[in-house]
């Protein structure tokens, strides 16, 4: 690559950054803005204030952020486990056998993928009131798994779909039965595809807002993003900016975590070598 | 150990075309089998079917005198290499070899005397704790076999196991494999399209040609008395001359001239008028470099050379003829059946590698007749071959095969 092509590069990469990083940079540093220092008409705070993650902490706010804050890490942990696990028999199925109703099922999962939340949270709400589920977890977790599932079934089933077909038949002529053969070869191949899987499917929870402000009403079941929206300042005078700017600070930390983690596995391509090279 | 019978087997798939068509073979126990085909002719399916992977159609597979059609692979006590070697890379060599192990549930220390028993005969011991993705073909080729060899299976099943590997060490492999098998002295079933392999490891080779068995004999028989047009001309490399002829009383005129018949060959295709007559190239020769004693037992011809391949060892010389138009479409058609797309019809001639024969120029050949075979250019029949001959030289090479065997099991 010549020089001239490197700067060129490096210009639009610089730029996307800045472009896709100016929203987080803003939270951050509005988030450690004092209340009266949030209007200053500058990027950068005045002076650095932890007031806002005090309120979100141990303050005021407390009350309606810790309990979303365990509510959303609960419900978003229990339904991507979930997910996983139904798509992971799903997606093999899928991937491996012929059966009637195959494309069927491939189509419907994307059908309610793109199915419109919205469209359904009404009907969903009186449902839940009548059969008891409303700003419970379960009423979460359940249609979350719609949210997860559908996408956990088509990214699985590409990951199933890359194991060559030999290493589950070498197995068997090993001697392993059909789940042997599942455990013990086709899950540790498709680890990575668990695992890029599992983070989406965290993400699409965890990010939710429709359901979590619809189906909740209390701490029992209100989840983080819902719980955000009612937020309020310490007077009626007072913009509840920054403690949401705070609040989001942190939601957004395990995602970042997650990804930072788990980075390495999502790329790592396991199956190298398992065929002839 | 075990024997395996075949009865009139049959695969047929979805759309009803028969991959494998009505197929019978008696495998002795300790035999080495081979099954050779050019690509589609079904050995695979065959091999898969024995091992389970692949459902019967109709017909019976008896593994060691009990019916196994109803079998999972798994209760078949088989095991089998795989052409991608198929092994586990998330799991070492170590545990590659030792997985049929621990899925019979092994005690450990079994476990670890086998495995590095296994790991010693394939010089695999400094590799044990490595992962499949850091081997090189070659080792990834010996670990699939190790996982092969580590339990007592009844039989061992390849599936064109050196077609990954280079030319150099697939001959390598190739002597590794026959000295394995002579050495346990298992049941093996050997499937290739690679013309070496078939010849040098098999005891006896099955000859397939879309799905149906065509010859199953020794490599010798199978070199010296095919079947038919199909056997010959896909048993030997360069592959042997079809050369189109008319037959006049004893002799046979063909494009290089008259070739005299005995009286046996003569007797056999009495009645015909058109034939094509099999010589293998290495019947041919420079009719400068001839003994005088030999000469007259063949014929000699002038023929313009098209092209000469010097290879040290070996030389060989392209020679183009005229077939009429009927032959020259079944040659055709033979030839894309075996895979080798023949452009024209030529012969190819071996010749002494001394000789001074060139391209582009006129020379005078020797044609040995006392081993050519005349084909029925309809059916492909071959109308000269000689069974009794042809039994013997498998009786022959079963003597020689037994001798080996127990040398083999002398030594260890």
């Amino acid at each position: 690559m010549s020089s001239r092509e490197k700067v060129l590069w490096i210009v639009a990469g610089v730029a996307i950054v800045v472009y896709a990083l100016f929203p987080v940079g803003w939270i951050v540093s509005l988030s450690l803005k004092s209340s009266d220092d949030i209007a200053n008409k500058q990027f950068l705070p005045t002076s650095v204030s932890w007031s806002n993650y005090e309120q979100i902490l141990v303050g005021d706010a407390a009350g309606l952020f810790l309990p979303a804050l365990r509510n959303s890490f609960g419900i978003c942990i229990i339904a991507t486990f979930l997910a996983c696990v139904l798509s992971m028999f799903a997606a093999y199925a899928i991937a491996r056998l012929d059966f009637r109703g195959k494309k069927l099922i491939l189509s419907t999962a994307l059908a309610v993928a793109i199915f419109p939340v919205i469209s359904i949270v009404t009907p969903l709400f009186n449902l839940w009131r009548q059969i008891g589920l409303y700003d419970t977890w379960p009423g979460l977790i359940i249609p979350y798994l719609s949210l997860t599932l559908p996408l956990s079934i088509w990214t699985m089933s590409a990951f199933f779909r890359e194991i060559p077909w030999e290493m589950e038949q070498a197995a068997q002529v090993d001697g392993a039965t059909t789940w042997q053969a599942f455990r013990k070869v086709i899950v540790p191949l498709a680890t990575p595809g668990v695992f890029t899987t599992a983070i989406l499917a965290f993400f699409i929870a965890w990010n939710d807002f429709a359901y979590g402000i619809s189906l909740t009403s209390t701490g029992a079941s209100r989840p983080v993003p819902a719980a955000l929206g009612l937020f309020s300042g310490a007077s009626q005078f007072e913009s509840p900016n920054g403690p949401i700017a705070a609040a989001a600070v942190i939601v957004t930390i395990p995602v970042v975590v997650l990804v930072l983690l788990f980075q390495r596995r999502i790329v790592a391509g396991l199956t190298n070598g398992a065929v002839k090279g | 150990m075990a024997s395996i019978e075949m009865k009139n087997i049959v695969k047929k798939y979805g759309d009803g075309y028969p991959a494998v068509n009505d197929v019978s073979m008696d495998i002795a126990d300790g035999e080495f089998m081979i099954l050779v085909g050019p690509s589609g002719c079904g050995k695979s399916t065959l091999l898969r079917m024995i091992v389970g992977l692949e459902d019967i159609s109709s017909g019976d597979m008896v593994i060691g005198g009990s019916r196994v059609n109803d079998k999972a692979p798994r209760d078949r006590n088989l095991s089998m290499v795989f052409q991608n070697y198929a092994l586990y890379p998330h799991l070492s060599v170590f545990e590659n070899i030792a997985f049929p192990l621990r899925l019979a549930k092994a005690p450990e220390d079994e476990v670890t005397r086998k495995v590095e028993a296994a790991a010693q005969v394939l010089e695999l011991n400094e590799h044990l704790q490595r992962k499949p993705a850091n081997l090189s073909g070659g080792q990834r080729q010996r670990v699939a076999m190790g996982r092969a060899i580590v339990r007592d299976a009844d039989a061992f099943l390849f599936d064109e196991p050196l077609s990954n590997l280079d030319a150099k060490l697939r001959g390598q492999m190739r002597t590794e494999i026959a000295r394995l098998q002579r050495r346990l002295g298992i049941t093996t079933v050997y499937v290739t399209h690679d013309q070496t392999e078939a010849m040098t490891l098999g005891d006896r080779v099955c000859v397939l040609r879309k799905g149906v068995i065509q010859q199953v004999a020794s490599p010798r028989e199978l070199y010296e008395q095919p079947v038919n047009l199909f056997v010959a001309g896909f048993i030997g490399s360069p592959p042997m001359n079809f050369l189109p002829a008319t037959v006049k009383g004893s002799s046979l005129e063909t494009p290089f001239g008259t070739i005299e018949l005995d009286a046996a060959r003569a007797e056999k295709v009495a009645g015909r008028d058109l034939v094509l007559v099999g010589i293998r190239p290495e019947y041919f020769e420079d009719a400068s470099l001839v003994d005088d004693a030999k000469k007259h037992v063949g014929s000699t011809f002038t023929a313009k050379v098209d092209v000469t391949e010097w290879l040290g060892d070996s030389q060989f010389a392209y020679i183009p003829y005229d077939a009429p138009a009927e032959v020259e479409t079944k040659l055709k058609e033979l030839s894309a059946e075996l895979d080798a797309d023949q452009l024209r019809t030529q012969a190819i001639v071996s010749i002494d590698s001394t000789s001074r024969i060139r391209e582009g120029r006129e020379a005078e050949f020797w044609l040995d007749a006392r081993k050519i075979h005349v084909f029925d250019p309809e059916s492909g029949e071959n109308l000269t071959r000689d069974p009794e001959a042809g039994a013997e030289l498998t009786r022959i090479a079963a003597e020689d095969r037994a001798e080996q065997v127990a040398q083999a099991r002398g030594d260890a």
